[in-house]
């Protein structure tokens, strides 16, 4: 799960980590007011949107009296920001955070992370901050630091003390850089984070440290053991058919095609994706109903996929495993009635008593194409969207 | 011989007393499998299924002598239970919770460090469909009937499309002699690699067939150990070239989130280090059956002895294998 980046500041803050003085705002007027209240003659005002790259997409701006805050807020609630990596619909911004301005002397990288190589947290410091993780690792793969945490052991002070070093930080920083390593990592550890950015660090011409940005992302099966952290889900970020189907416990994730799919399995859902791609067809979503495909979960599934409106037909693909072919095609017809589908719907069962699941399928007067195989169910499916379109 | 698990190991169902693990103990004694006891915290000093439930995996291990465990507690408790199978001395361990915390699984691979290699647990999953020794073992929750037995090992990430590889390899005649789910989460036990080594070594296995998908460094590691080290062939399809980046797909662990992660990287990289690929997932059966052709393998891996998916491919020229000639070494 992602979070804002006020969200995970007020979560360094509790953490000892310097931030800047902020607030958050819901109108202009309260971003103009958020300035008397930090004080300074300077702020800047920041979209909170879950994609990074707001500064080059607008979503970032400094401002120097109260008038322009208000009226640079004032332009970016309501729109959509589309970032480099918020997808091409972008992402709504209905809140800004306003921030004392910082005199910047010099821009640090700091993240943490999991390296699935070794399976160890990991930590990647740099000197080029405000630059692209993703793109530092290509461009300059040299100038990142990286250090490896013992999970029996924690991050001890002497692993800080050699980022800081390495960083080129002056001698009279080091004690305070390893102090807010340290604390990020215990932030991370303790809420179970999955990824924690500080970008920049900034070191300030005074000579401290500030995080002037934070983004930090958790581990979904862990927020049961901190509330206090799913409550900062934020559903208007989020896809509304992803929203709407993960709030019925379904693996969902959205795309652009017209295909809606519905199958049990993850890797079969992503490998029944590709065979449609390879048909020349584009599926309008991920969708995995869990290895047991019961009824329930059918009816569900059909009420995420047909959520959206771009879906002009449905493929199904079931592996019946420990379940039968004829239960889940008794629960694809059960559907079928009750929700008055309209669209076209491939099914391609396999596995227990599938012989008659099928004959189920071509004998319920449904209009319900059934199929042989993976290919042939994702040719048939292509097949019958372009005869909806051309129609 | 299979590997990881036959006719003689002895098993352990961790969570034996919640709803699906009662279900998938009796689908595993149905199949054969030896399960000859049950841990739940507690609940020490009852029967489910006739078999005797302890409350901690040292007392079971001690009682029966089992040697591996399936593990289905729920998922705030599973690393727990998976530590707990390690100290027991349990040999190989099958997880399918799916859901266990990320910090979990790291304190889990942190503490099977404490073990040398020769004392430690296999750990599969978590998050898998278990493992199948066709003919002789279940430790899993997939449906015995569609494996055939026979000489071709696999190692897949996700459940169902292992089950999709497997009906379509029975199709064409062609058996497995183990079927190891690694699972779809970014932490899990072992991976392609430590399997495919098993393979190699394994007299009754002639080929592997490898089913990965986007997301983490293991189908490359697996590529790089078959550049190195296989003699047997090996055959692989990777899931989600259709999928898009920084996206999870399903399995905790199918995020594309760096380079070498994505479908398309991990189809070249296999391809490079001499693996043959399937193209796509419906036809995985018959390019396992074309590279078992070309190595003069069809006919000793297929039950049929001829493979229709192959025109003109020999049958079977080697003598039957019998397998109870061969007894488990542990």
């Amino acid at each position: 799960m992602d979070i804002h980046e006020y969200q995970a500041k007020e979560i360094l803050a509790r953490f000892d980590v310097p931030v800047p003085r902020g607030g958050l705002a819901y109108s202009p007027e309260q971003a103009s007011y958020r300035c008397t209240e930090i004080g300074g003659s300077a702020w800047v005002v920041k979209a909170q949107v879950h994609a990074g790259g707001r500064g080059a997409a607008g979503g970032v701006k400094i401002c120097y009296s109260d008038h322009e805050v208000q009226d640079v807020a004032n332009s970016m609630f309501g729109r959509r920001l589309v970032t480099k990596q918020s997808g091409p619909r972008g992402k709504l911004i209905y809140r800004v955070y306003v921030e004392e301005a910082t005199d910047i002397a010099r821009e640090l990288y700091f993240g943490i992370v999991l390296d699935r190589r070794i399976e160890r947290v990991c930590i990647i410091a740099s000197t080029e901050g405000g630059m692209e993780i993703e793109e530092l690792a290509t461009s300059k793969p040299e100038a990142l630091i990286r250090t490896t945490i013992e999970p029996a052991i924690g991050f001890p002070e002497f692993q800080a003390r050699e980022i800081a070093f390495a960083l080129g930080l002056p001698p009279t920083l080091t004690a305070q850089a390893t102090r807010v390593f340290r604390r990020a990592y215990r932030a991370f550890r303790d809420l179970e984070a999955t990824m924690l950015e500080i970008n920049p660090l900034v070191v300030t011409t005074k000579g401290s440290l500030v995080a002037v940005d934070a983004k930090m992302s958790f581990d979904d099966n862990a927020l049961f053991r901190h509330l206090e952290i799913s409550e900062l889900r934020d559903r208007s970020q989020e896809d509304a058919r992803e929203s709407h189907a993960a709030d019925r416990g379904l693996a969902y994730v959205g795309l652009d095609g017209n295909i809606g799919c519905m199958i049990n399995g993850a890797g079969l859902a992503m490998a029944t994706m590709d065979m449609i791609k390879l048909a020349g067809g584009e599926p309008a979503n991920f969708l995995d109903i869990g290895g047991g495909a019961s009824p329930e979960r059918v009816l569900k599934a059909f009420r995420a996929v047909l959520h959206d409106k771009n879906v002009e037909a449905m493929l199904i693909n079931i592996f019946a495993g420990i379940n039968r072919c004829d239960w889940v095609a008794q629960g694809i017809i059960d559907a079928f009635k009750q929700l008055e589908v309209k669209i076209p719907v491939v099914v391609r069962l396999a596995g227990t008593h599938v012989e008659e699941g099928q004959a189920m399928l071509r004998n319920s007067g449904l209009p319900i194409i059934t199929a042989d195989s993976l290919a042939d169910a994702a040719q048939k499916a292509v097949a019958v969207v372009n005869k909806v379109s051309a129609s | 011989m299979a590997i990881l698990i036959d006719e003689h190991t002895r098993v352990v169902v961790q969570g034996i007393t919640g709803r699906i693990g009662r279900f998938h103990t009796e689908e595993m004694i149905n199949y054969g499998t030896q399960v000859v006891a049950g841990v739940t915290p507690g609940k020490g000093g009852e029967t489910v299924l006739d078999r005797p439930v302890f409350n901690t995996m040292k007392e079971a291990v001690a009682q029966t002598g089992a040697t591996a465990s399936i593990v289905f507690v729920p998922p705030p408790f599973a690393a727990d239970a998976l530590m707990e199978a390690a100290d027991a001395g349990i040999r190989f361990c099958a997880c399918i919770t799916d859901g266990i915390p990320m910090h979990d699984m790291l304190k889990v691979k942190r503490y099977m460090r404490r073990y040398r290699a020769q004392q430690k647990m296999t750990l599969t999953g978590p998050n898998c469909a278990g493992t199948i020794s066709p003919g002789r073992s279940l430790l899993g929750i997939m449906p015995g009937h569609i494996y055939l037995p026979g000489r071709v090992g696999v190692i897949g990430r996700s459940g169902t499309l292992g089950y999709e590889a497997a009906s379509q390899m029975k199709a064409l005649g062609i058996g497995v002699s183990t079927s190891v789910g690694i699972g779809g989460d970014p932490v899990n036990g072992t991976s392609f690699r430590d399997h495919l080594a098993l393979f190699e070594a394994d007299p009754d296995t002639d080929a592997v067939v490898m089913v990965g998908e986007i997301g983490g460094p293991q189908e490359v590691e697996g590529a790089e150990y078959v550049r190195q080290h296989m003699t047997k062939p090996v055959i692989a399809y990777i899931a989600g070239l259709s999928a898009p980046k920084g996206r999870r797909m399903g399995h905790a662990g199918a995020i594309v989130s760096g380079v070498g992660e994505s479908a398309q990287e991990k189809i070249d990289i296999l391809t490079a280090a001499g693996v043959t690929v399937a193209p796509n997932a419906s036809c995985i059966g018959e390019t396992v059956a074309r590279v078992l052709s070309e190595h003069a393998l069809l006919g000793r891996c297929s039950e049929v002895g001829s493979c229709p998916a192959v025109a003109g491919s020999s049958a079977a020229t080697s003598p039957p294998v019998d397998h109870r000639l061969q007894h488990p070494t542990r």
